[in-house]
């Protein structure tokens, strides 16, 4: 069994990864930096929300990421989309 | 803490620090295109080895890991594909250091332009 103090660090190390990931998302120049800081975040999520399932001890969890991630993939490729679709003349 | 533990809890904070990388790369990058190259592929690398550490921790749901690991793999460069696109279409300057560009004589024709 792992000792809580680990399940500590890790969450204060993913969180602080995941303010370094919003760095892109406040200042980035265009759309598309914006789109690609929250797909690098989805992937920190679905990381964080797996270590959650483990911590908690509820399998169930697993498959929260998993539909979690399909929504995100949908989401970021339609938003790609709609950049493409307006083109600066 | 027994020897799956130990090795699982190595695998996660490889991929930690794939995602510290990442996040170091979106950060410091000049331009959009080497900002997703940076950012797709080392968070792809980072999700992957995580997910594996649990999986090794957790040998109860290692088919829900790996399909999960499997998803992450064959989503995350098509996510990176469609906005380098819909950026380079959408008129994103490239880096003034940029040595070939071999996009540039075509003008790209865009989604479904209404005007």
């Amino acid at each position: 069994m792992i000792e809580s103090y680990v399940y500590d660090i890790i969450y204060i190390v993913l969180g602080f990864i995941f303010l370094l990931t919003l760095y892109r998302l406040v200042v980035g120049p265009s759309i598309p930096d914006r789109a690609m800081s929250l797909d690098a975040g989805t992937n920190l999520l679905i990381a964080g929300m797996v270590i959650w399932a483990l911590d908690s001890g509820r399998g169930i969890y697993i498959d929260v990421a998993i539909v979690y991630a399909i929504l995100a993939f949908v989401g970021v490729v339609a938003l790609a989309r709609y950049i493409e679709g307006r083109v600066k003349e | 803490m027994n020897i799956e533990e130990i090795f699982g809890l190595i695998l996660i904070f490889a991929g930690f620090f794939f995602f510290f990388a990442s996040a170091i790369g979106m950060i410091r990058m000049p331009d959009l295109y080497n900002r997703l190259q940076a950012a797709t592929k080392t968070s792809t690398l980072g999700a992957m080895l995580t997910l594996l550490g649990i999986g090794v921790i957790w040998p109860a749901n290692f088919f829900k890991i790996v399909v999960l690991i499997v998803f992450v793999l064959l989503t995350s460069p098509i996510t990176g594909h469609a906005l380098a696109r819909s950026g380079y279409i959408s008129g994103v300057p490239l880096y003034e250091k940029t040595v070939v560009d071999k996009y540039a004589g075509q003008k790209p024709s865009g989604g479904e332009k209404d005007d």
